[in-house]
């Protein structure tokens, strides 16, 4: 079926200034890709997938400028010893990365994996990122794949003893980065990914993730805090036998950040768990669109999203569970909350569940909604000043995703920072 | 310490009168306690005190030490040293009962001018105190009143008191859903903090808490006022005959 003219005109307008990367053995499934773009055309404000997010500024020609936020706050993870891989405006540093080699562990950069001949990487470049456009189309990452000027190949064989924590530094105020990572976890091989940062003006990132049975992924990302930062990320994720993937993230501020997360339980007895915690004020939009396929016998889902929001944010959730014929046994889960902490602020939310299986447990849940008064004035007529207090509810209130986290210092990490970040309101 | 004067009351959102001037002094190291019928006004008072909102101060005056209550947060009230125990304590889902304890000292401590407690000496002050009160440590880990039971939750409030020394403590029915050891426990915590500095404000329905936290003054009240006060008797009368006869000679 031809595509509207409106929309043809819009992704050709966009496609016009980008530029193929000569990219080797990546070259079919990008070409691949961009046929898949062009039959699809990038996203709309009539697409009922972008119903309640702007997609405009994701897909104009040039990617709006975005002021730098400087601060004097210490970077993300600093904490921790880990193995840092730094993208400056989207482009690979490797003066500022750590020598990129670690036991359990090999990783390249993307534009290595064809005259390394990683064959992993080169197989899956691109595979569940088309795997993950049916039944509902999702055209940036399919220009992601395209179009990807950099990224990394993560190879995890054993487990490595330390995370391994992808940077994205922003420098120019009108950079428009786009970034592709490849990950495969092997059998009974476990990691935890670490992502942080704004990135670029404009940032589009897929991350192909591919779990072998008995293998683990934790990932743990704070997106940067620069106010006019744009993100549109994709995550797709296979799941094989008794896999597990544990994926929580952090956004405050941001003037718009779509995050996709496609995952597919294909082999039985898997574990997946989607967090999220957001807190929005003013100028800050925010779209979680998960789309989880149970396609095997006695697998879990979890999707946990929590959003604060204030002076006009705006929250967005549209999540599904979709249970293939035959997943029997399924444990689904899935709430969206969000706080509104004054009326200017509204919360869109559009849970799903689709269920072709009959022996199945699923549940969806979606509030918004004020503070509690009662507690309010528990913890006022305790002293407890009105903005300490409203901290305090806050944090309560986002403590269901942080503890998605399971790595204890990790969690206590991004409450420490979510406590500071609250305390400085900007 | 406390004084109320002429003090009248109105629910914000509807005409109703609630309080319809009360007189009360309650001296520095004194036990008052108030009495009364359900609908009386009793708990419309502690609120009214420690500034709960939803309520209409339509004429009158509350100060603490010659401060107007009435014009303060109910955050500076707390600093200023009012603490009311609640009948129904708040659960607070997420907030760690220690992290509050200590948001609260240590708020107050600033507001007062006065440095903030070190983690050590604030977790050493408070474990022996849950320790006097029956508290073990693993209620102070859980968050805020959340599964506690009626006199856990009793217990807390009490801990809370004695964490925050207040100048002045208001009790509002403390004693509702405790056992008798329960009420026993809570009363030792009260004793405890008796002192020449402090004032207290007992309210309560029944006797029998009277019997473990002797007062100084007993206050009857009824139809938004105090209508008799007298002493540690008048709550065994009430007891012995209920509040028709005494609010027959009243009117």
């Amino acid at each position: 079926m031809a595509l509207p003219q409106a929309k043809q005109t819009a992704t050709e307008e966009r496609l016009a200034v980008l530029r193929m990367p000569d990219a080797g053995c990546t070259r079919k499934a990008r070409e691949a890709a961009l046929e898949r773009l062009r039959q699809m055309g990038l996203p709309g404000r009539r697409d009922e997938y972008w119903k309640y997010t702007r997609p405009d500024t994701l897909i104009s020609a040039d990617a709006l400028p975005a002021a730098l936020f400087v601060n004097d706050e210490s970077p993300m993870f600093d904490e921790f010893d880990r193995l840092k891989i730094v993208f400056i405006d989207g482009v690979f540093s490797p003066e500022e990365s750590d020598e990129l080699s670690l036991e359990g562990v090999s990783i390249d950069r993307l534009e290595d994996i064809c005259c390394k001949d990683i064959h992993w990487a080169k197989e899956l470049y691109g595979v569940l990122e088309a795997n993950g456009q049916n039944p509902v189309p999702r055209p940036l990452a399919a220009l992601n794949t395209a179009f990807a000027s950099d990224g990394v190949a993560i190879h995890v064989t054993g487990k490595p003893s330390k995370p391994i924590s992808l940077i994205y530094r922003h420098a120019s105020e009108t950079s428009d980065a786009i970034l592709h990572h490849v990950i495969r976890v092997e059998s009974g091989a476990e990691v935890t990914i670490l992502e942080n940062g704004p990135a670029a003006s404009r940032f589009n990132k897929c991350m192909e993730i591919d779990i072998a049975d008995g293998g683990t992924l934790h990932h743990v990302r704070a997106q940067g805090r620069d106010h006019q930062r744009r993100a549109a990320t994709h995550m797709f994720t296979r799941m094989g036998h008794e896999s597990v993937y544990k994926s929580f993230t952090l956004t405050v501020n941001g003037v718009l950040t779509r995050n996709e997360q496609v995952v597919e339980l294909t082999g039985d007895d898997a574990v997946a768990h989607v967090a999220g915690a957001c807190v929005g004020d003013g100028e800050f939009h925010h779209d979680d669109t998960v789309f989880v396929t149970h396609d095997a016998v006695n697998c879990e889902s979890r999707q946990v999203f929590k959003k604060v929001l204030r002076n006009g944010a705006t929250g967005v959730f549209q999540g599904k569970i979709l249970v293939k014929e035959g997943a029997q046994k399924t444990d689904g889960y899935q709430i969206s909350q969000s706080l509104l902490l004054d009326g200017d602020s509204q919360f869109l939310a559009k849970p799903e569940l689709e269920i072709y299986a009959d022996d199945v447990a699923c549940s969806h849940g979606s509030t918004s909604g004020a503070i509690d008064e009662t507690a309010m004035f528990y913890l006022r007529s305790r002293g407890i000043p009105t903005r300490e207090a409203t901290d305090m509810l806050t944090l309560a209130f986002l403590a269901e995703a942080v503890q998605e986290i399971e790595d204890e210092a990790l969690a206590d990490v991004i409450v420490a920072r979510l406590q500071d970040w609250l305390a400085r309101r900007r | 310490m406390l004084e109320i004067k002429n003090l009248h009351v109105k629910l914000e959102e509807e005409d109703k009168q609630i309080l319809k001037g009360v007189d009360l002094t309650v001296e520095a190291g004194k036990v008052h306690a108030i009495m009364g019928p359900n609908g009386s006004g009793k708990s419309t008072l502690s609120y009214v005190l420690s500034g709960r909102d939803g309520y209409e101060v339509t004429e009158g005056t509350a100060s603490l030490d010659g401060a107007d209550l009435l014009e303060m947060e109910p955050e500076e009230r707390a600093a200023a040293g009012v603490f009311l125990a609640f009948q129904y304590p708040v659960e607070i889902p997420g907030v760690g009962n220690m992290i509050f304890l200590r948001t609260a000292v240590n708020a107050q401590r600033k507001a007062r001018g006065q440095d903030e407690l070190s983690a050590t000496d604030f977790l050493k002050e408070v474990r022996a105190k849950a320790k006097a009160l029956k508290i073990d440590a693993e209620m102070l880990k859980r968050p805020v009143n959340v599964g506690f039971s009626g006199g856990e939750k009793k217990r807390n409030e009490i801990l809370q008191m004695a964490m925050l020394e207040p100048k002045m403590c208001i009790l509002d029915e403390t004693d509702s859903g405790l056992d008798v050891d329960a009420m026993k426990l809570v009363a030792e915590g009260v004793n405890a903090l008796r002192d020449e500095q402090r004032g207290f404000l007992v309210i309560t329905h029944y006797q029998r808490l009277l019997d473990h936290i002797k007062p100084d003054v007993v206050h009857i009240m009824a139809e938004g006022r105090i209508v008799k006060s007298g002493g540690p008797e008048l709550a065994l009368e009430v007891e012995h005959n209920g509040y028709a006869d005494i609010l027959a000679e009243v009117n």
